[in-house]
């Protein structure tokens, strides 16, 4: 029986220890992953892979940035004397606009004479920016190729457009993202972090207790709500009275993506700090009440210093809520990945945009690896976030005796 | 300084339906020590808190007949429970700084009775801290956290932080039980100091510390005021004989 008892134990033993075992390994293979995954990204031609642009032979231009390249083909620039070129005008040419240049018999039956008809179009209109592919301008080709760049961590991180479909240069800069995350997410801290200590200060405090055991499930109900259902609140509720409380032109901003991220991570908010709240000692607040404090000054000078730690965690947690919500967020915000400057404009933010773009974005190819660099990116704000965590609560006050 | 009388007549005390307290009454001096003693459970933190009402934060407790400080109805209609605690201080079982600095923990009653002087903070928060004979030991760390000092330290600073509103009764519930015997006996000299000027009570399980520090002495058990008597009677010769089993330490 005794011995039963022994083996039973042990293998409960190991049962734990390879459970957690395999635990860590699992997380540790899916930020691995994440990375191996992302990490192509540099070195990648910053025009889609497979073609080239080239201009005419005479043009003193020899390489152009991704978005100078997008800004030629949005018709944004449109003379050569802006990139640093001579005074000319800029005429984009696109493989399929040949058939405007040269005849069907020109390009041959089987297309075959592509090459030939590039090389002529190009030497005769010496303004023309050409974007083909680069089979069509390999041996015999007398136009000038542009060298071709690549994208850099400093292009990805310090980029300030996200156009990652954009043809023939896709931007992948992630300011616009990183900055509408961290708009979108403050902004909901901001509103949530008042409402919610507010909350857990009246039911650690002062709430009755027939009161407080009605408000808890209330709260912890809040959190069991799929973020679909906020995101379809705000979308129905919250963005038309934003849209006309502030005459917006649409009401898909950061701050309806706020609102509703505050709405989330209240539960979060109110039952941490109500917890750090509640274990303060008795004999603190005693103490202060015997000193003759009033209630509110107990729990303001008190109560609220000692768990101040506590709270700061709360405001953490919440946060790390609010930059991982992806759905409700998608569903409110507008999505436009322009740098805010205030929470009333459209963002997108970066969960956002994994969920928005990974399905159209080939396996393999650069905005795939964008996306799961991007996918890194909030891995580690998330884990400063939780290391934040870990250090304020390390720095609790130490009770003696 | 003004010191007061206590007197509590015919008390009851209840926990919901529990009754801690069976028909108490006792009558306490200015400018004596009073040593509450007695078993486990009988009753005598529940009537420490009583005399400055904290134990009206209990859900469901009640008291029935008449408590007075200095002749006066401290239950009545019109008392204000904040000035009541300013008159009666209390010093807890643990020491228990609040998350602050030394000079901080004392200033704190001051404070949130709206003193705003610097001057007089900083000269009541000296005063205090030498009648809680600490002030020597942290006259150079005012700004240190409380909690960084050694526990019997914390002890007399949260003496001192009872001092610095100046009350004239201190109510004490055990407050050397958690420390050394040095820290102890520093305490116990302090209680002696303090005498002088203020109307004390103070709960023990030591009956050394009880013979030692007070004047009179009130036995309790079980919820009853067994015997009231100087400290000198009740420990040489009590009338009743619980009280004689409980001070020889023949008891339970
Ligand atoms: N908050 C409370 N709610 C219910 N019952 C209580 C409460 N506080 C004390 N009691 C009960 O009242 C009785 C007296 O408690 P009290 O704390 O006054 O005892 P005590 O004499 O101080 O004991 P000790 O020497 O152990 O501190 C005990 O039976 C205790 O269980
Ligand atoms: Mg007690």
């Amino acid at each position: 029986m005794k011995r039963l008892k022994k083996i039973a134990e042990a293998i409960a033993e190991r049962v734990l220890m390879v459970s957690g075992f395999i635990t860590s390994l699992v997380i540790v293979l899916i930020v691995l992953f994440l990375f191996r995954e992302g990490a192509g990204l540099f070195g990648k031609p910053d025009v889609e892979e497979g073609y080239v642009l080239a201009v005419n032979r005479k043009n003193p231009v020899e390489k152009l940035s991704p978005r100078q390249i997008m800004e030629i083909f949005d018709g944004e620039i449109t003379d050569w004397k802006q990139v640093g070129g001579a005074e000319e005008g800029i005429v984009v040419f696109r493989l399929n606009d040949i058939t405007d240049y040269a005849t069907e018999e020109e390009l041959g039956p089987e297309l075959d004479s592509i090459p030939q008809c590039l090389s002529r179009i190009l030497s005769e209109n010496s303004g023309m920016i050409a974007y083909v592919p680069k089979q069509y301008a390999a041996d015999g080709f007398t136009g000038k190729r542009l060298a071709e760049g690549k994208i850099t961590p400093r292009s990805f991180f310090g980029g300030r457009e996200w156009y990652p479909t954009a043809q023939p240069s896709p931007q992948f800069g992630v300011v616009p993202l990183i900055m509408g995350t961290l708009w979108v997410s403050l902004g909901a801290i901001l509103i949530a972090l008042p409402f919610g200590l507010a909350v857990a200060i009246y039911m650690a405090e002062l709430a009755g207790e027939r009161i407080r055991r009605a408000l808890k499930p209330a709260v912890e109900l809040l959190a069991g709500i799929p973020s679909v259902v906020y995101g379809f609140f705000g979308l129905v509720v919250v963005v038309p009275l934003i849209q006309r409380g502030f005459g917006l032109p649409v009401g898909e901003t950061g701050l309806a993506g706020s609102l509703i991220l505050a709405v989330m991570a209240l539960p979060t908010i109110i039952t941490v700090a109500e917890d750090a709240i509640r274990n303060t000692p008795r004999a603190m607040k005693e103490s202060s009440l015997a000193l003759g404090a009033t209630h509110w000054q107990t729990i303001r000078r008190v109560v609220l210093p000692y768990s101040v730690s506590g709270i700061t965690a709360a405001a953490v947690l919440g946060i790390g809520r609010a930059i991982g919500e992806t759905m409700a967020v998608l569903m409110v915000t507008g999505n436009a990945a322009v740098i805010p400057h205030t929470l009333l404009e459209p963002m997108r933010t970066i969960p956002a945009t994994i969920a928005a773009e990974l399905g159209e974005a080939p396996s393999g190819g650069a905005h795939y690896e964008a996306l799961f660099l991007l996918g890194c990116i909030l891995f580690v704000l998330t884990l400063a976030v939780s290391l934040s965590v870990e250090f304020i609560s390390a720095r609790r006050p130490k009770q003696t005796i | 300084m003004e010191t007061s009388s206590i007197s509590a007549k015919d008390v009851n005390f209840y926990y919901g339906d529990f009754q801690a307290l069976r028909n108490v009454s006792l009558e306490m001096e200015r400018n004596t020590v009073t040593a509450l003693i007695g078993p486990s459970g009988c009753g005598k933190s529940t009537f420490l808190r009583l005399l400055n009402r904290m134990n009206d934060l209990i859900p469901g407790a009640r008291l029935e007949g008449k408590v007075t400080v200095d002749g006066e109805d401290i239950y009545g209609k019109n008392v204000q429970v904040v000035e009541l605690r300013k008159k009666v201080g209390m010093v807890f079982q643990k020491p228990n700084p609040f998350p602050k600095s030394i000079f901080e923990n004392v200033a704190y009653g001051l404070r949130v009775n709206g003193v705003r002087d610097r001057e007089t903070i900083r000269s009541r928060v000296e005063e205090s801290l030498r009648g809680a004979a600490l002030w020597e030991e942290v006259k150079d760390k005012l700004k240190r956290s409380a909690f960084e000092l050694s526990g019997g330290q914390q002890q007399r600073l949260c003496i001192a932080r009872a001092l610095a509103v100046q009350p004239s009764i201190l109510l004490m519930d055990e407050p050397a039980s958690a420390l050394d015997p040095v820290s102890t006996s520093k305490v116990e000299d302090l209680i002696y100091e303090l005498k002088k000027n203020y109307t004390i009570v103070i709960v023990t399980h030591n009956m050394q510390q009880a013979a030692r520090v007070s004047d009179r002495t009130a036995f309790f058990y079980l919820g009853k005021l067994v015997e009231y008597d100087r400290t000198e009677k009740i420990f040489t010769h009590p009338s009743e004989e619980a009280t004689q089993n409980y001070v020889t330490g023949r008891f339970g």
